[in-house]
């Protein structure tokens, strides 16, 4: 069992709280992405997953052991770098076999191991070679195949794919959700990167200043955010956001429309709904449009709504111009309310969808 | 992985070796240097600037900085130049001109002394081309202008190398894109050395020129090689208070005045040539 | 270089001649001095003091024979070459693990170590040989290779951590993290990734180390009586002793040095460039 826990962790360095309060359970052959901003400290956790840091306190548990004092090697785990970290004066067979002659496996099972992860990475024909040679998608798998060789408990990947070209990159993402899918491996990764964590993850941790502010499935996070920040964070284009004021009835007004929202205490909420779940209809929002971009599968409108930006993704063949008038009806499911001071989640009694 | 203590584990060696073999030699010259065998003063340094030969080697160390030192830089910033411009050779004609870099100052001063002295090269090129009949002896008492001047050419022939491979590297720093920037405003190539290549060397300039007179001052064997006592300089003195005189304390002042003298051109080095904050590559 | 389309070929032409003189005529004036100290070395004693001298060695061996033969010389030599590889090995022994320091961690008066190496770069070392000297004499130390070996290490030692500070910086920590994760403690991590990968350019700093140690002058003087070192005892006998006996001693000099500079070559300017900035 590959279970990854960790309580209460924080570090702090000599000028700033780089993590505060992370909690987090990584399930057995979990793939948990952790998806932040820069500066957000998700590489930081990694690090202190991995041992390369020193929480300031808590602790972490790999496989029901407390880790937190134990060096890198002793964890059981494998790490996949964002340079990779290739060693240039040893041949690629002998990069990946390093692990394994470190833990002295005998040679037999090295050669076969190497060949067998070679052979994953689709890099078998490189054994010879000298990073120095390799290109950034190969090197890349020969890191990814390093690591892999060493079936590790638990595998750590620190933003392995922000430096290769975009069309590399969707490649490589799709092979490595296989790969590590078949290896049966738990897996942590760190990205910025939203798309590859909604296509990777079984689940995501989003964060934020040091703190996870929502862990859940893609899904879940895409259509219930937890937050105003994890709200505008995921999704392109960016979910929109309109004031909303409470009416007499209880109702709210956004923008001279009114819908049925939280029952609460405030006066003012944050009205959010994204660009998809708009359509052009004969009563709603009333949008100026500024900017018509023809993206191939879908019509990308910037409007203005009273003064505030509002984007909306309609159909190809919309019939609209610079500088109309439209009038945009959101699905009502897919509402979201935020509380402006705390940019908390405000949910209804009903079910969301 | 953090281990808190090991740094220092690893400084400890070098701070041990230089505690004992330069902090604490440091603090026994001055010590040697301000003691009279009864407690502190300043006698030695009155000893050492009364005798007759003070002035003279004072005179002379600083002559032969204030000369040298300027041609060895203009030199150093030509070459430096040049060979940033090669592509080509450069390798080689790098090589060649770092040559001395790795020669003896005694070496320097001996190879020299095969040019100036009586039998030398220069002798027989002025015979060979009619200038002479017989041999001169150039670099003897009745010359004095001439020693100074062999002197002078055995230094900037060996220490060029110094300022020439740090104005190498700091010239190297400085990105193309800032001298094609140059040319499209207008700038020739005079003006881009003076307006771009000169200020931003402005840190390397200050380096080179720091060590290059700190090194100055520190001018022995050369002068040994080639004038012997006829150019006494204030190392010379040192070493022969020390080891002819049998003068420690002598000795060290001379040393501390040559410190004196170092420290305070570092100073003056620094502050002219210092770059404004941010104003830098 | 872009030309333009209408510029007359003869200036860039001759530009391009005075430039290509220039520079010939530089490296004439640096290989030059180097060439007549060769060929009064390689001439017999009778050619050396001769006037006028030819330009053309005789490839007459007396010289260097008579220098060889010449009493206390070949100790003298054997001398220098121990001080010079004792200072070698102590320099990169003693400044390596600072310069790995300087260059991994952040730690509590990092600063004010790295301004006491400059400081000693500043400081006209060879006055040290003063006092150490009488610390020599009471130590025992006097007079031998060790001890000297250890005033040209304090020499040497700055350079040393310098250089090697630039060199651990080129290597990426992420080499050694990813060490650590497969299977290696700091130590072993070291010797299989770091070591291979700086092992030329401590080899060329170690050279550097041997060349500052085989040229000094004034501590070897100062501090050498018996055991004097080729340097040293050159100086001493520069008063009294023939031409050709300076020459083939100069050449003696000159030579190993310059060999080690053309194998070091290429590091020699990464490593002054970095370690004088």
């Amino acid at each position: 069992m590959a279970e990854i826990k960790i309580k209460n962790v924080a570090k702090n360095f000599a000028s700033y709280q780089a993590l505060s309060d992370i909690n987090l359970t990584v399930s057995d052959q979990e793939f948990m992405v952790l998806l932040g901003a820069s500066g957000c400290g998700k590489t930081t956790l990694l690090r202190i997953i991995a041992g390369l840091e020193t929480a300031t306190q808590g602790e972490v548990w790999i496989n029901d052991r407390r880790v937190d004092h134990l060096p890198p090697k002793d964890r059981g785990i494998a790490m996949v770098f964002q340079n990779y970290a290739v060693f240039p004066h040893l041949t690629v067979f002998e990069n990946i076999a390093f692990g394994l002659r470190m833990h002295k496996h005998p040679s037999a099972e090295i050669t076969k191991r190497v060949h067998r992860t070679a052979e994953l990475m689709h890099i078998e024909q490189l054994l010879k070679r000298y990073s120095g040679e390799l290109s950034g998608g190969q090197r890349q798998r020969v890191a990814v195949a390093r690591a892999l060789a060493m079936e590790p408990d638990v595998i750590l990947m620190d933003e392995p794919l922000s430096n290769l070209d975009a069309l590399l990159r969707l490649e490589m993402r799709a092979e490595l959700k296989g790969v590590l899918a078949e290896s049966k491996t738990t897996a942590i990764y760190v990205t910025h990167d939203q798309v590859e964590a909604m296509s990777l993850a079984d689940r995501i941790s989003v964060m934020n200043q040091g703190r996870i502010v929502q862990a859940s499935h893609p899904v879940d996070i895409y259509r219930n955010p937890a937050e105003k920040f994890v709200a505008g964070f995921i999704g392109n284009p960016p979910m929109n956001f309109l004031v909303a004021d409470k009416q007499a009835d209880g109702r709210w007004n956004v923008a001279g429309q009114a819908y049925d929202g939280p029952s609460c205490a405030e006066n003012t909420l944050d009205f959010a709904i994204r660009p998809e779940d708009l359509a052009l209809a004969e009563t709603g929002i009333q949008a100026k449009v500024n900017v018509i971009e023809p993206l191939g599968a879908h019509l990308l409108v910037t409007c203005d709504v009273n003064g505030a930006q509002f984007r909306a993704t309609l159909d190809s063949d919309a019939k609209i111009g610079r500088g109309d008038t439209i009038a945009l009806q959101p699905n009502l499911h897919r509402i979201r309310w935020f509380d402006p001071s705390n940019g908390m989640r405000k949910s209804l009694e009903k079910n969301d969808v | 992985m953090q281990a808190r203590y090991l740094p220092y584990v690893l400084i400890a060696p070098v701070s041990v070796f230089l505690g004992l073999f330069f902090l604490y030699p440091f603090y026994l010259v001055a010590q040697t240097a301000f003691y009279d065998g009864a407690g502190w003063s300043l006698k030695n340094f009155q000893e050492v600037t009364s005798y007759w030969k003070f002035p003279i080697s004072f005179k002379n160390t600083l002559w032969l900085a204030a000369v040298v030192v300027p041609i060895q830089l203009a030199l150093a910033l030509l070459m430096a130049t040049m060979v940033n411009a090669m592509k080509k050779g450069r390798d080689l004609v790098l090589y060649i001109w770092t040559i001395p870099l790795g020669i003896s100052d005694l070496a320097a001063g001996i190879i020299w002394l095969a040019i100036f002295e009586q039998s030398g090269f220069l002798n027989s090129m002025m015979h060979g081309l009619g200038f002479i009949d017989r041999p001169t002896a150039l670099i003897s008492y009745q010359n004095p202008a001439l020693i100074f001047v062999a002197i002078a050419l055995a230094e900037i022939w060996r220490a060029t190398a110094i300022m020439l491979v740090i104005l190498v590297a700091g010239i190297g720093l400085i990105p193309k894109e800032y001298y094609e920037a140059a040319q499209v405003f207008g700038a020739g190539r005079w003006k881009q050395f003076v307006r771009i290549t000169l200020p931003l060397l402005r840190p390397s300039l200050s380096t080179a020129l720091v060590l290059r007179v700190i090194l100055a001052f520190e001018v022995f064997a050369v002068v040994q090689a080639l004038g012997g006592t006829l150019f006494p300089v204030l190392m010379s003195e040192t070493y022969a208070y020390q080891f002819e005189l049998l003068n420690g304390g002598a000795a060290a002042s001379v040393a501390l005045i040559i410190l004196g003298i170092s420290i305070a051109s570092t100073i003056v080095i620094l502050r002219v040539l210092r770059v404004p904050k941010g104003a830098t590559i | 270089m872009t030309m333009a389309a209408s510029a007359p070929r003869d200036p860039r032409r001759t530009g391009r001649y005075v430039y290509a003189t220039a520079v010939f005529l530089l490296c004439a004036w640096v290989l030059g001095p180097l060439y007549l100290l060769f060929v009064n070395t390689l001439s017999s004693p009778e050619a050396v003091n001769s006037f006028p001298k030819a330009y053309v060695p005789e490839f007459n061996f007396e010289s260097i024979e008579f220098f060889m033969e010449f009493a206390g010389m070949t100790s003298a030599l054997w001398n220098s070459i121990q001080v010079a590889t004792l200072t070698m090995i102590m320099s990169i022994l003693v400044g390596a693990p600072a310069g790995y320091a300087l260059s991994r961690f952040d730690f509590k008066g990092k600063e004010t170590f790295r301004i006491l190496i400059l400081l000693t770069r500043a400081f006209p070392l060879p006055l040290l040989a003063l006092p150490l000297a009488v610390l020599f004499i009471r130590t025992g130390l006097d007079d031998t290779i060790f001890g000297l070996a250890l005033v040209h290490t304090t020499l040497a030692v700055p350079f040393a951590v310098l250089i090697t500070f630039s060199l651990f910086s080129g290597i990426p920590m992420e080499l050694e993290e990813a060490a650590w994760t497969l299977g290696c403690n700091r130590l072993t991590a070291f010797i299989k990734v770091v070591l291979p990968l700086i092992l030329p350019g401590i080899t060329a700093s170690a050279i550097f180390a041997f060349v500052i140690s085989w040229n000094e002058v004034f501590a070897a003087a100062v501090l050498t009586i018996e055991n004097r070192t080729l340097t040293a005892f050159l100086l001493q006998n520069l008063d009294t002793s023939a031409l050709h006996l300076k020459f083939a001693g100069g050449f003696i000099l000159v030579v190993p040095a310059l060999i080690f500079i053309f194998a070091v070559r290429k590091y020699l300017f990464a490593m002054w460039g970095i370690a004088n900035r």
